[in-house]
């Protein structure tokens, strides 16, 4: 159990995939300029990543591995993934009409987020066990919620403000995530 | 020979992918710990770069167009693969320290915006070159924003000793706020000298479709 709130808290905070592992800027950069937004983004990857994460961990332990294969994963967690995030669309589409006018029209743009393939292929490289994978893909996919978040927050009093115009637009940005990223280097020594 | 130098030249500066598209800076900040790392980067991302738009561009008439994004993904996933294992082979530190970010050259935006946007329409040598320009202008990005980091968290270039001894290395720059901070400085930098440049001209900045809300909400299907 201790092993689990571990991973979570490492994932979640300590090693946050935005702020310190830079994956996924281009949605992070592209989808705060609304908080609704950003929440619906980061739901969205939540939901797909821990879906990922159950799909392509068996593949790779039960098939590629046996077999062999594992200079496949990357070809094949890309495509299982695209097609994943189809089937959801579809199925979303046709059953749950309201969680699809909700967080639907974000769920074509996942398949090229970053963070669900880094997610996958780190789960391999780490050995992880299956319930360990998902409790990984779950934190990290809220600490990618969270970073979306307070970026979104502070892009709110960003509008309001005098800022000198070579800074304008994303280079603020980028230093008011330096800012932010400092405030997480703080979680740092939180797991000996 | 004019045109094809033009198109170099448009993926090195005009339309540099990092700082004007602003596209594919994951692993802009990821690698550039040291300038090492950023070589390896951007040699890795041209070679996928320029092998994809080869390959697109010379069977772009035989690709059907609704099924077209899941071709190129395809297609891109294997030269990615090519790619990791040859690092693996022939330059384990340097694949080891840039970690999940080489596999993660799939996703890379510029990859999947350039082969969709420009070698899916265009004949097979300006395709290549768009690569060249493209991976080079991604490259020397890389290399800029490493040599601060390096220099000013490691003392040193390219790992040899250029600051004083007496030089305090300042690990925040090899640090992930300092990643930020210096690509937020050299950015602005760079929108500076365009607006001084283009004063007359006004630049279009072109918004890149993979990461950015469609204006219909009826998404691309990939």
């Amino acid at each position: 159990m201790s092993d689990l709130v571990k991973i979570f808290v490492a994932a979640f905070l300590i090693n946050n995939i935005i702020l310190m592992r830079f994956i996924a800027l281009c949605s992070y950069i592209g989808m705060t300029s609304d908080v609704g937004q950003s929440v619906g983004m980061g739901l969205a990857v939540t939901f797909v990543t821990v879906m990922a994460s159950a799909v392509t961990w068996p593949i790779y332990h039960w098939i590629l591995k046996p077999n062999g294969l594992e200079f496949l994963e990357i070809l094949v967690f890309i495509v299982v993934i695209a097609a994943l995030v189809q089937l959801v669309e579809f199925y979303l589409k046709k059953s749950v009409p309201s969680l699809y006018h909700a967080m639907g029209i974000y769920l074509p743009l996942i398949t090229t987020n970053c963070a669900i393939l880094a997610v996958t292929f780190d789960q391999i490289t780490s050995n992880y066990t299956f319930v360990q994978s998902i409790v990984f893909a779950v934190a990290v996919s809220l600490g990618y919620l969270l970073a979306m978040l307070l970026l979104a927050g502070v892009r709110q009093r960003l509008k309001n403000s005098a800022i000198p115009a070579f800074m304008m637009e994303t280079p603020i940005l980028y230093l008011t995530t330096s800012i932010i990223a400092v405030a997480f280097m703080g979680f740092a020594g939180l797991i000996k | 020979m004019k045109r094809l130098f033009s198109i170099l030249i448009n993926g090195l500066i005009v339309e540099n992918p990092l700082f004007v598209i602003m596209i594919g800076l994951c692993s802009a900040m990821a690698v550039t710990t040291t300038v090492a790392n950023g070589i390896g980067m951007g040699v890795a991302l041209t070679f996928v770069l320029v092998m994809s738009e080869l390959i697109i561009s010379l069977f772009r008439n035989l690709i059907p167009d609704s099924i077209r994004m899941p071709i190129f993904l395809i297609v891109i996933a294997a030269f990615t693969t090519i790619m990791d294992l040859e690092m693996k082979a022939y330059f384990p530190v340097l694949s080891k320290s840039m970690g999940v970010f080489i596999p993660l050259v799939v996703v890379n935006c510029i990859v999947m915006g350039r082969v969709e946007a420009y070698s899916s329409k265009q004949p097979v040598l300006n395709s290549v070159f768009d690569g060249l320009g493209m991976g080079l202008g991604y490259s020397w990005i890389l290399i800029a924003i490493a040599a601060v980091r390096e220099l000013l968290g490691n003392g040193t270039l390219l790992g040899f000793q250029i600051m004083p001894s007496s030089f305090e290395p300042m690990i925040f720059f090899i640090l992930p706020p300092g990643g930020f901070l210096v690509f937020a400085l050299w950015m602005a930098a760079s929108n500076d000298l365009r607006r001084i440049l283009l004063a007359g001209r006004k630049p279009e900045p072109t918004q890149d479709s993979c990461c950015t809300l469609p204006e219909d909400g009826s998404a691309e299907k990939a």
